[in-house]
């Protein structure tokens, strides 16, 4: 039955059936591109507005303020990169320490197999949960703290939020990192305990200089998740738009500004400037990016 | 290794060797404490907050208004649904074919550039693609609507369906494909009667991690599904979705909107956690 079927379809239908699958197969590949290029016209586009009205005021004035029509990026490039800097500064030497206690100190048994289910909940939490338990429970502590070493209690903040973000990111770096330790030759590896180097000797002296590239390009991969993170941040950052003036004051981030003001901005210049602010933020985490991706490969 | 690393070992005793190597791993032990604690944290207070508020009222009412008690979250859980699918549908085909493009012509140009794209298309943050999926579609259409929600969820899944696809499609082995086509069998055909079937599971497998990933998202929420207070199966209104309750009931100042957004949370990190276990033990399978 089946065969007799297959031989009614005539040879010329094959081959159109055929070139319509290669078309679509094609068709999906630019429909990719297109969909990279449509992303980046279309904010383009959209921040014209906001673009010409506001030349180079943009980056060299320090006021946000809707109501008065100013507008400027600086307040939260700096609320953005600072705290991602912190997290990072947090989250990467905790990163690196489990990725090397999962790759060589431990690589098998209970203990191991119970931080991966650790890290792997870690990075299954939405990051509107974080920022939920964040709000209840660290903001609290983070303000009996300033209380304690009289600092404004404001309890949410730049330091908050970076503590936030630096447990969102501690899942990603550390699989990165471990991927990259694990692709190191055990040969080498072999080669030092031959000679008689402890364990410490041989991360330290021949692990450590193999995968150091690899280990930058997870940092800048992970600077790039922790600069579009929005809810968490938005939630325990404090939301005051003004340049960061103290590790525990409030601030905002080029994410959580947008998260937080889009749906209330009416005036078409007000929505434009948010969306030049997304283009900044899409042009940042696309470079640091590209730059991660780019030192990887060239490693490999 | 640079030569005078061996001067510097000699210049050490063994004990102080041994006391480093000690002294390294005591740091690596508590690093690993130290991961630990916030999750047991997190979990430990969503749970012990979630638990009192799941009755059976939470999951079939919608939410009341401020000073009455009860109400639950039904909007939410039928809105993330609909989004996930919405989003599934939109994604699933174009990203197998994108997935079997890239498997089909390694070497060719397009491919690279094709490849270039995905991973850049990966890193753009889940506000803009909010951004794109307003700009793209609740503005020409004039209101927020599931549909656009739906469509800026897909661009999260895109890429990660890709990715499965490409991965899985790779392992099939090369001979499966040349069998079908040595019995003259199209390419066509061979691919959605053999190659696709074969690596479907994986796929699945692949799509379902990234299900859990983008259904547990507000932020391309905000400004294209909105929230709605009531039960929405309407493509072209706003609709509500669990992350959106969690994030306007949390940053609510009424503890009773607060206590249903813990419940939300709890139902929320049991539907994301559970969907991304299950892949892990299928993916054993």
């Amino acid at each position: 039955m089946h065969n007799t079927k297959e031989t009614v379809i005539s040879e010329k239908r094959v081959v159109l059936f055929e070139r319509i699958f290669r078309a679509c197969l094609f068709g999906s590949g630019i429909l990719i591109i297109c969909l990279l290029a449509g992303t980046f016209a279309t904010l383009l586009q959209a921040s014209l507005p906001a673009i010409k009205a506001n030349s180079v005021d943009f980056f060299t004035t320090f006021a946000w303020d809707p109501v008065f029509k100013k507008y400027s990026a600086l307040p939260f490039i700096a609320g953005s990169l600072l705290t991602t800097a912190i997290a990072l500064g947090l989250a990467l030497p905790l990163s690196f320490g489990l990725a090397i206690f999962l790759s060589d100190i431990l690589p098998k048994g209970i203990i191991s197999s119970f931080l991966k289910v650790i890290i792997d909940l870690l990075a299954g939490i939405p990051s509107v949960i974080y920022g939920f338990w964040g709000l209840f429970v660290l903001v609290p502590w983070i303000r009996a703290f300033e209380l304690r070493f009289d600092i404004i209690p404001y309890g949410v903040g730049v330091m908050t939020a970076s503590i936030i973000l630096a447990l969102m990111v501690v899942p990603y770096a550390t699989s990165l990192t471990r991927e990259i330790l694990l692709m190191v030759p055990p040969d080498l590896k072999e080669a030092g305990y031959a000679l008689g180097a402890t364990q410490y000797e041989i991360i330290r002296d021949i692990v450590f200089p193999q995968a150091k590239a690899g280990m930058l390009s997870a940092s800048l991969l992970a600077f790039g998740r922790a600069l579009g993170e929005t809810m968490a941040v938005t939630m325990v950052i404090g939301n005051a738009n003004h340049m960061p003036d103290s590790l525990f004051g409030p601030a905002n981030t080029l994410a959580s500004i947008i998260a937080n003001e889009f749906t209330e901005a009416t005036d078409p210049l007000y929505i434009s400037n948010l969306i030049y602010l997304g283009l900044i933020l899409f042009v940042i985490s696309t470079i640091v990016g590209s730059i991660g991706r780019y030192v990887i490969k060239r490693w490999n | 290794m640079s030569s005078n690393a061996g001067i510097k070992y000699k210049e050490q005793s063994l004990k102080q060797r041994l006391r480093r190597q000690r002294f390294f791993n005591i740091c690596l032990g508590a690093f690993a404490i130290l991961i630990s604690i916030p999750i047991f944290l997190i979990l430990g207070f969503v749970i012990q907050k979630g638990i009192p508020v799941l009755t059976w009222a939470f999951f079939t009412d919608v939410p009341k208004p401020v000073g009455e008690i009860g109400g639950g979250v039904a909007n939410g859980i039928i809105g993330s649904l609909i989004l996930v699918i919405l989003a599934s549908l939109m994604a699933f085909p174009i990203g197998i074919m994108a997935g079997a493009f890239l498997v089909e012509y390694p070497q060719h140009p397009l491919s690279t550039l094709v490849r270039i794209c995905i991973e850049v298309l990966q890193g753009i943050p889940s506000i803009v693609l909010g951004i794109l999926a307003y700009l793209w579609i609740v503005s020409p259409m004039g209101n927020f609507s599931a549909f656009s929600g739906g469509a800026a969820l897909s661009l999260m899944l895109l890429p990660l369906i890709i990715r499965a696809t490409e991965d899985t499609l790779l392992m099939i082995p090369v001979t499966l494909k040349e069998a079908s086509l040595s019995l003259g069998v199209p390419y066509y055909r061979t691919f959605l009667k053999v190659i696709l079937p074969t690596g479907l599971s994986g796929i699945m497998n692949g799509a379902l991690l990234g299900i859990s990933r983008i259904a547990g998202e507000t932020a391309p929420l905000l400004f294209t599904a909105f929230g709605n207070p009531f039960v929405s199966v309407h493509l072209g209104e706003p609709i509500n979705a669990l992350p959106l309750i969690i994030f306007n009931y949390a940053t609510s100042p009424y503890s009773d909107w607060q206590s249903i957004a813990w419940g939300a949370s709890l139902l929320l990190i049991i539907m994301t956690l559970g969907l991304s276990l299950l892949t892990k033990v299928l993916i054993r399978k």
